[in-house]
C-alpha cells in the first residue's frame, strides 16, 4: 500500500488560486512548567487560516487547543518553550516586540471562557471597552466611547451611555460576554480567537451569544479560531474543523463532511458520544479511558491507539504523520483501510 | 455598626466601676479610704443613689461633653490632663503611619514587581521583622541609635516642634516595625496575586502597554487588601502606643492610661479608654469608606474579611 | 475559572526564582524545631536552670558572661540564663492559655454560627463585630484596672479580645463546609446537629483551626509579653522575658546590653517559629481543602 507523503500542512490548506493564508502555523511545538518539570503540552501542530475563514478546533480537556490560542496570541506562561513558527500576514510572530507586538495584539483579538474573570471588576464597562483604543490606536476619550456604545447595539445590548458607566457585576454573564465580544471587536481586528466563549454560559444564553459572534464575524469579514469541545458546534459555525487530541491536530477536515466522513476514529468517536435526542439506545457509547494531555502521552506511537477500537501494532510502531486525503489531513496510519467504519469499533 | 460597637464599647468600660470588687466607691476611688466629704462629693458627681441606666446616661453624656471627671490621684480634671498628652500620642501615631505607608507599601511593591533578589530579600527580612514586637525593637533601637551611635535622643518629649519630631523618631519606629514589615508582606503577596489574574491576560492580549498594565490593572486591584491592612495594622498602633511610649518614657496618653491602672486611678483609666477606643473606631470607619470607594462590588458597611 | 498558569505580565525573561518561601520546608522544620525546645525548655525549665533565678545579690548586678555564667548577671545581680529558662514557663503558659480559650470559643461560636444560619447567624454575627471595636492590649489594661494586675486578668481580657478573629475566619470554613454534600447525606440519615458538627465538620475544618491558633500564639506572645513589660501582667520579680525586658532596661543606657536583649532575643525568635510555622499549616490547610 503506498503511503502518500505527508505533506506540510500549509500546502494542503491552499490550493493555487486561493488568498494567502492570514495566520499559518508550522510544526508549533510547546513545552511548559508542569509540576516542575518541562513538559510537551503541543506537538507538531500545524495550522492555517485565510482571512475570512473560521477554524474550528476541537478536543477535550488537556487536548491543547486552549494552549494553541495563548500560543498565537503570546499569552503562553513564564518559562514556556516554543519551537516552530507562527506567521500572520506572513510576519513571524515570535519576533515581534514592543509597537509591532501591540499592533499585533491589536489586530488579533482574544475573546475568553469566563468573562466574569476576565474583566477587571473594579474598572466600569466602558473604560474595558475603550481601553485598547485611547491607549494603543491614541482615538480620543469621546470618540471611543462613542464607537463602544455603537458596538453595544451591534452585539444587542441597549441602555445607552448608562450602560458604559456600569460595573461587570452589575451585568449577567451573557450580557458581560457580549460585552467582551464587543471589546474585541472595537480594534477591528482581522483574526478572532474565541477560547470556549459560550462554555461558561447556561444553555440558552450560549445560543445567543453564539448568535451573536457568528453574524458579527461574517459581517466584518473576520477569521476565526474557534475553540470548544463540542464538535457539532464547531462543525456548525466554521467553514472547516480541526480536533486535537494529546497536543496533537489528528484531523483536519471541512466541516461539511466531519460527521458523516470523519478521517480519524477519534473524530468518530467524539460525534458518536453525543446523545442523540431523536433516538433511544441502551447505553450511551462513552470513549473508554480518558483523554490524555500532551505530556501524558507516549512519543513514539500513536497516541490514541489505547483508546482506539482499530489499533493495530502498526499504530504503536511509528508517531503517525499528518497525511493528506480528499482535502483534508489525518494523523491515522489506517485511515484508508478503515474509512468509512471508523465509528464501529474492530473485531 | 461600627457606631454600635463604639456604643457597647462605652457600656462595658462605664461598667468597670461596678465590675470591680467591692462597691463603686472603692472602685473609684481605687481602693483608698476617703474622708466622708470626698464620698460625699463623689456620690453627687456620679449620680451613685440613681438607678444603673441612669448612672450610665449621665456619665456618657458628661463625656461628650468633655467632662470626663476627676483624678482621684492628681485631682484634676481628667480631660485637662488628657488633652496635654493628647499631641504627644496623636504626633507618634502618625509619625508611625506615615513610615508603615511609605516604607511598607513601597517595599512590597518593589518586591513584588520585580521577581529576583530584592524580592528574596525583602521577604526575609519582612518575615522576621514582622515578629519583633514593639516593645524589643524599642530597645535595640536604643541601644544602636541612641546609645551607641547618638544620632537619636533615649528618652523624653524635647521642647519645640523639631525636637519633638527629633525625640519621636526612634518611638515612632520602633511602633512602625512589625507593622511595617505585615504591611510590605501583604503589599507584595496582593501584588502578585493580581498579576496573575485572569482580566490582566485579557488587557495583555490587547496589547495595553506593560507600565500602564501594572497601574491600571494590578495596582488599582491590588489597593484593595492593601488599604485593609494599612488600616487594620495603623488602628492597632493606637493600643500598642501604650508600650512603646512606656518604653520611651513619652509623656503620652498610653503611657498615663497605664500609670493610672497601675495606681487605680478609675476616672483616668476610663477616660482615656473612651477616646483610644474611639479612635480606634474612627480609624476603621474611615478604612470601611475607603474600601467601598475603592471596590464597587461592595456597599457601604460589609467589608469582606 | 482560572486557568491556572500565570502570564508573564512584564516581558521580562529572567528565570523565574524559586522565593525563600517555596525553597524551605526547611524554615517550617526549624521552626517546629524552635517550639519544641521552646516547649521543652518551659516543661523542664527550672530543672535546667544552673542558679537560682530568683536570688538577689546587688554586688553582682551587671556583670557580664563568664565563669559558668553563660549570660551574666541582671539588673539584681541574679543569673540571667536561669532567669531565662525559668521564664520560659510564663512566657509560654500565658499566651497557650489564651489560644487555648479563644480558639475553644471561637470555634465554637463559629460552628454554631454556620450551622444554624439565618438569625443566629446575623445575632452572633453582630456580636462579634461589636467585639472587634476593642484592641487587645486597651482590653487587658482596662482589665487590670478593674481587677488588679496580674498574669489571669491580661490573659483572660486577651482571649476575649482574640475570639472575634478566630470566630470570623473559622466561621467562613464553617459555612463551607457546612453546604458540603456530606453534611446533608448525614442530617438525612438523622444524625443529631451535635454528632455531626463534633464528629465531621470540626475534625473537617481542624488543620484551619490549627494553623489559626498556631499564627494566635505569636501574636499571645506578643501582646502578654508587651503586658507585662508594662508592669501589669506578669509582676517582677517573677521571670518572664517580658518583665525581663522591663526590669533590665536600664542596663541599655548604662552600657550593659545583654540581659535585655537577651530576653528579647527569646521573645523573637519563639514568635518567628509559631509565625513561620503557622503560615505553613495554613498554607496546607488551604491546600487541602483546594
Amino acid at each position: 500500500m503506498n503511503e502518500p507523503a505527508a505533506v506540510s500542512a500549509t500546502a494542503a490548506a491552499a490550493p493555487a488560486g486561493v488568498a494567502a493564508p492570514l495566520l499559518e502555523i508550522d510544526g508549533l511545538n510547546v513545552r511548559l512548567i508542569v509540576r516542575g518539570a518541562l513538559r510537551p503540552v503541543l506537538r507538531e501542530v500545524s495550522l492555517t487560516i485565510r482571512p475570512g475563514e473560521a477554524l474550528g478546533l476541537v478536543g477535550e480537556s488537556g487536548s491543547g487547543k486552549s494552549m494553541t490560542a495563548r500560543a498565537i496570541d503570546r499569552l503562553l506562561p513564564r518559562g514556556a518553550e516554543v519551537e516552530g513558527s507562527i506567521r500572520y500576514d506572513g510576519h513571524d510572530v515570535a519576533a515581534l516586540s514592543g509597537t509591532g507586538l501591540r499592533r499585533y495584539r491589536n489586530q488579533v483579538a482574544m475573546i475568553f471562557q469566563d468573562p466574569r474573570a476576565h474583566v477587571n471588576p473594579v474598572r466600569r464597562i466602558g473604560d474595558f471597552m475603550t481601553e485598547a483604543l485611547r491607549t494603543n490606536l491614541g482615538v480620543p476619550a469621546a470618540e471611543a466611547n462613542r464607537r463602544a456604545l455603537e458596538m453595544l447595539g451591534q452585539v444587542g445590548i441597549g441602555g445607552g451611555a448608562r450602560r458604559l458607566r456600569q460595573h461587570p457585576h452589575e451585568l449577567s454573564g451573557g450580557m458581560l460576554q457580549r460585552v467582551t465580544i464587543a471589546a474585541a471587536l472595537l480594534t477591528e481586528p482581522r483574526l478572532l480567537l474565541a477560547d470556549e466563549p459560550t462554555t461558561a454560559l447556561d444553555v440558552t444564553t450560549q445560543a445567543e451569544v453564539m448568535a451573536i459572534l457568528d453574524d458579527l464575524r461574517r459581517e466584518f469579514g473576520l477569521a476565526m479560531l474557534f475553540i470548544t469541545h463540542d464538535l457539532e458546534l464547531a462543525a456548525a459555525i466554521c467553514d472547516r474543523t480541526a480536533v486535537m487530541y494529546a497536543g496533537q491536530i489528528v484531523e483536519v477536515r471541512s466541516s461539511a463532511l466531519l460527521h458523516d466522513d470523519p478521517l480519524h476514529p477519534y473524530t468518530a468517536a467524539l460525534a458518536a458520544a453525543r446523545p442523540d435526542i431523536s433516538r433511544t439506545t441502551a447505553r450511551l457509547l462513552a470513549i473508554t479511558g480518558r483523554p490524555l494531555s500532551a505530556f501524558e502521552a507516549p512519543s513514539a506511537e500513536c497516541a490514541f491507539a489505547p483508546r482506539c477500537g482499530h489499533a493495530r501494532d502498526a499504530c504503536r510502531a511509528a508517531l503517525p504523520e499528518l497525511v493528506e486525503l480528499d482535502g483534508g489531513l489525518s494523523r491515522c496510519v489506517r485511515v484508508r483501510e478503515i474509512r468509512g467504519r471508523l465509528g464501529t469499533p474492530d473485531d | 455598626m461600627l457606631l454600635v460597637s463604639l456604643l457597647v464599647a462605652s457600656f462595658v468600660i462605664f461598667a468597670a466601676t461596678y465590675l470591680a470588687p467591692g462597691n463603686p466607691i472603692a472602685a473609684l476611688s481605687g481602693g483608698r479610704s476617703l474622708p466622708p466629704s470626698s464620698v460625699h462629693v463623689l456620690e453627687q458627681r456620679y449620680h451613685l443613689n440613681a438607678p444603673f441606666f441612669a448612672q450610665y446616661w449621665y456619665w456618657l453624656s458628661n463625656a461628650l461633653h468633655g467632662n470626663l471627671g476627676i483624678s482621684i490621684t492628681l485631682r484634676e480634671n481628667v480631660s485637662t490632663l488628657i488633652a496635654s498628652r493628647v499631641w504627644t500620642t496623636g504626633g507618634l501615631v502618625l509619625y508611625a503611619a506615615l513610615l508603615i505607608l511609605v516604607f511598607g507599601i513601597s517595599m512590597g511593591l518593589a518586591a513584588g514587581l520585580r521577581p529576583g533578589l530584592v524580592d528574596t530579600s525583602t521577604v526575609v527580612l519582612t518575615a522576621i521583622s514582622a515578629a519583633i514586637p514593639a516593645f524589643v525593637a524599642a530597645i535595640v533601637l536604643i541601644l544602636v541609635f541612641a546609645v551607641k551611635l547618638g544620632w537619636f535622643p533615649a528618652i523624653g518629649n524635647g521642647t519645640g516642634l523639631l525636637d519633638n519630631i527629633r525625640h519621636l523618631t526612634l518611638p515612632a519606629l520602633a511602633l512602625a516595625v512589625s507593622s511595617l514589615a505585615i504591611v510590605a508582606r501583604v503589599t507584595r503577596a496582593a501584588v502578585r496575586e493580581e498579576g496573575e489574574r485572569e482580566h490582566v491576560q485579557t488587557a495583555v492580549s490587547r496589547g495595553i502597554p506593560a507600565r500602564q498594565l501594572i497601574r491600571r490593572h494590578v495596582l488599582r486591584n491590588a489597593a484593595i487588601p492593601i488599604t485593609t491592612i494599612a488600616g487594620i495594622t495603623i488602628a492597632s498602633l493606637i493600643a500598642v502606643a501604650a508600650v512603646v511610649e512606656t518604653a520611651f518614657s513619652l509623656n503620652g496618653l498610653g503611657a498615663y492610661l497605664v500609670q493610672s491602672a497601675q495606681s487605680k486611678d478609675l476616672a483616668v483609666v476610663q477616660g482615656i479608654s473612651l477616646l483610644l477606643v474611639t479612635a480606634f473606631v474612627v480609624v476603621n470607619l474611615l478604612v470601611d469608606v475607603l474600601y467601598a470607594v475603592l471596590d464597587p462590588r461592595v456597599s457601604l458597611g460589609s467589608r469582606a474579611t | 475559572m482560572s486557568t491556572g498558569v500565570p502570564v508573564a505580565v512584564l516581558e521580562t525573561e529572567r528565570p523565574w526564582m524559586l522565593t525563600s518561601v517555596q525553597s524551605t520546608g526547611l524554615a517550617g522544620i526549624a521552626s517546629a524545631a524552635v517550639i519544641a525546645a521552646a516547649a521543652l525548655v518551659a516543661v523542664f525549665g527550672p530543672l535546667l536552670a544552673p542558679y537560682n533565678p530568683d536570688l538577689p545579690n546587688l554586688s553582682l548586678a551587671w556583670i557580664g558572661p563568664g565563669g559558668g555564667h553563660l549570660l551574666g548577671f541582671d539588673v539584681q545581680g541574679r543569673d540571667v540564663l536561669s532567669r531565662l529558662l525559668v521564664g520560659a514557663r510564663t512566657s509560654m503558659l500565658g499566651p497557650f492559655v489564651v489560644v487555648i480559650v479563644s480558639v475553644v470559643t471561637g470555634v465554637g461560636f463559629a460552628v454554631v454560627a454556620a450551622w444554624r444560619r439565618g438569625a443566629v447567624d446575623a445575632v452572633i454575627s453582630s456580636g462579634l463585630d461589636i467585639l472587634f471595636a476593642f484592641p487587645g492590649i486597651l482590653l487587658a489594661v482596662l482589665a487590670t484596672a478593674i481587677f488588679g494586675a496580674g498574669l489571669p486578668a491580661a490573659a483572660i481580657a486577651l482571649s476575649i479580645a482574640y475570639m472575634p478573629y478566630i470566630a470570623r475566619v473559622l466561621r467562613g470554613a464553617a459555612l463551607r463546609e457546612r453546604s458540603q454534600p456530606y453534611v446533608a447525606a448525614l442530617e438525612v440519615q438523622g444524625a443529631s446537629a451535635t454528632s455531626i458538627c463534633l464528629r465531621h465538620l470540626v475534625p473537617n475544618i481542624l488543620p484551619l483551626i490549627v494553623a489559626q491558633a498556631t499564627i494566635l500564639f505569636g501574636y499571645a506572645m506578643v501582646d502578654l509579653a508587651a503586658i507585662s513589660f508594662l508592669g501589669l501582667g506578669v509582676q517582677p520579680p517573677k521571670p518572664d522575658w517580658g518583665v525581663m525586658i522591663s526590669e533590665n532596661q536600664t542596663g541599655i543606657v548604662q552600657g550593659y546590653p545583654l540581659p535585655a536583649l537577651a530576653a528579647g532575643l527569646c521573645i523573637v525568635a519563639v514568635v518567628i517559629a509559631f509565625n513561620v510555622l503557622g503560615e505553613r499549616l495554613f498554607e496546607r490547610a488551604q491546600a487541602g481543602r483546594g
